[in-house]
């Protein structure tokens, strides 16, 4: 059972900006996506199980090596980082290229993305890559396992969870319900070192440097600015009884009661 | 002249409240355009809950389909795909529900057309649309365009009220033709969690719970709450990963990102992923013991108190207004 992990290095939440070029500036402490490593856990314990390997890929800047370096120190076998001064300022589109182009160069029974990441929460990416590669897309799991030449996953509804299979090769996108990741024990950080960590440009790929980057982008970001504040809040230190009367005419003030 | 296309959900026979929504948006930016706008429905009755959303303005493309056994999505996605290369339209919008997303995601595959996402309010701009979103946590709003004359735009509840129009639009059943099969994904079981909890997408009221709620017990007192104000539950990460309440309803970043008309947040601190998920909620009520949690910021009433005491009061006065002038 081979898995590909796509892991976005993100700015360190709570860190983020953009540049004077309205670009989220990268050169920033760059962390593992919150949700990506969920699936990387998943597919550890997936392949510690059925044997196989896992392989992350990530596309990003030079600075996505740390995020990449620790997901090899939790257990995955190889790392690829997709990086290329052209892609800077590329839009979905273009990323869409650029992935299904790496993905095909790697070979795989299943490729897991997260729900979305904390800098864009897109959450589109992995449909559109299924869709180009021609591979069935499955999504919102909350348990992947495999079965009879194939995958069989729990998707979240409204009303708890549809059970969907799939023949592989597959794209499944995940949940936090898969579990919490692993902390890199000492034995793996020491063994990461050894481990193949790729890079890849897009001349690697067979993609032209000038149908991405910002000069190919088909969306553009017009201006940013800070939201409007709250107005801040009034504070209520009553007792209890007079406190919740309070609240009622305040609720019942804004028609919300 | 833009021709804009709200691509809707139907859920139990019904249009979601977030596909009105999309419709009333559509109607607003075609006419902004001097353009026209449609609603496409694709699944099982479409013409008839067509019927609810043609009040709302733009007439229906009704595209009945058999979404039994599949993903809802994989069925959709193909529909639309090929009604948007049989009449090219210049927008498309796609509620950002799990489903939406999923539709919005496969045509992007398979139609490569621009797509703009997170969608908070969305305006006719020169010859686009304009999307206004909420970057980085909530600490900037950015507004974004598409650099050519088409594109897809994920839109998130709240973003507009719908509004029924004067004139309501005609249902029309549409025909598809050269629908594309998607790799197959077969539904092999649906199964239905005991105690499922209303859904906090579409809720105008949700009362979410943090771990200063105590316990699982402790959390009945929230429902209790949420149930009086008609409202829906929802929770911090650290109660859904204690297991008090479901996953699906997850406030934050690593859950869902919500903007009811009120949020009682009882027990929260109010630390960055939760607030992210949030902040554009139209009031927000905080009940909590620390007058100095960071929800202090972004709180319009903050009660301090010990919420144990006043959260089943609250739902007693509640109660009582309610009864008394209803």
């Amino acid at each position: 059972l081979n898995i590909v992990v796509l892991l976005k290095a993100v700015p360190v939440v709570g860190t983020e900006r953009l540049g004077g070029d309205l670009l989220t500036d990268r050169s920033v402490q760059l962390e593992a996506n919150g949700n990506d490593e969920y699936l990387l856990e998943k597919a550890l314990k997936l392949t510690e199980e059925h044997g196989g390997e896992v392989t992350v890929l990530s596309v990003g800047p030079q600075n996505s090596q740390e995020a990449l370096r620790k997901a090899l120190a939790m257990g995955a076998s190889r790392a690829v980082l997709v990086t290329d001064d052209a892609m800077r300022g590329s839009d979905t589109r273009a990323t869409v290229d650029v992935l299904v182009a790496a993905l095909r160069k790697l070979e795989f029974d299943l490729c897991f993305f997260g729900a979305d990441t904390s800098d864009g929460q897109g959450g589109v990416v992995g449909a559109a890559v299924a869709a180009r590669l021609g591979m069935p897309y499955l999504s919102y799991a909350s348990e992947i396992e495999p079965s009879d030449g194939g995958v069989r996953i729990h998707r979240l509804s409204t009303s708890g969870y549809d059970v969907l299979e799939a023949a592989t090769p597959a794209v499944v996108m995940g949940t936090q319900l898969l579990g919490a990741p692993r902390y890199p024990a000492l034995r793996g950080i020491m063994q990461a070192r050894s481990k193949p960590l790729d890079t890849w440009v897009l001349a690697d790929l067979g993609i032209d440097a000038g149908g991405v980057g910002s000069g190919a982008a088909t969306t553009k970001t017009l201006d940013a600015s800070k939201p409007p504040e709250r107005a801040g809040a009034t504070f209520v230190r009553e007792s209890a009884d007079v406190a919740v009367a309070q609240v009622v005419d305040f609720l019942a003030q804004r028609r919300l009661i | 002249m833009a021709t804009v296309w709200a691509i809707g959900e139907i859920a139990d026979g019904s249009p979601t409240r977030l596909t009105l929504e999309l419709a009333t948006l559509a109607q607003q930016l075609a006419t902004a355009s001097g353009g026209e706008a449609h609603t496409v429905l694709v699944g099982r009755d479409a013409a008839a809950a067509g019927a609810e959303v043609a009040k709302y303005g733009p007439s229906v493309m009704a595209v009945e389909a058999d979404t039994s056994g599949v993903p809802t999505p994989n069925v959709v996605a193909p529909h639309v795909a090929a009604l948007i290369a049989q009449h090219n339209p210049d927008f498309v919008l796609v509620g950002a529900s799990n489903d939406g997303k999923d539709v919005a995601g496969l045509l992007l595959g398979m139609t490569d057309l621009p797509i703009l996402y997170n969608g908070a309010a969305v305006s006719w701009g020169e010859s686009a649309p304009t999307v206004e979103m909420s970057t980085f946590g909530g600490k900037l709003v950015t507004s974004s365009t598409f650099s050519g004359s088409r594109g897809i735009v994920i839109v998130r509840a709240g973003g507009v009220t719908a509004e029924p129009a004067a004139s309501a639009g005609a249902v029309e059943q549409t025909s598809v033709e050269g629908v594309a099969d998607l790799p197959p994904v077969r539904v092999v079981d649906s199964v239905a969690e005991a105690g499922a909890a209303a859904p906090i997408e579409e809720a105008r009221i949700i009362v979410g719970g943090g771990r200063g709620v105590g316990s699982q017990d402790g959390f009945r007192m929230i429902e209790e709450l949420a149930e009086a104000l008609g409202g829906a539950v929802g929770a911090t990460r650290a109660v859904v990963d204690s297991g008090w309440i479901g996953y699906s309803q997850q406030i934050g970043q690593t859950g869902k990102i919500v903007k009811p008309a009120l949020y009682v947040a009882a027990g929260i601190s109010g630390a960055i992923q939760h607030k992210v998920g949030v902040q554009t909620a139209g009031t927000i009520v905080a009940i909590n013991r620390d007058p100095d949690a960071p929800i202090a910021e972004f709180a319009d009433l903050f009660v301090v108190g010990d919420l144990n005491e006043i959260v089943p009061k609250l739902t007693e006065a509640v109660r009582a207004r309610k009864s008394g002038s209803g």
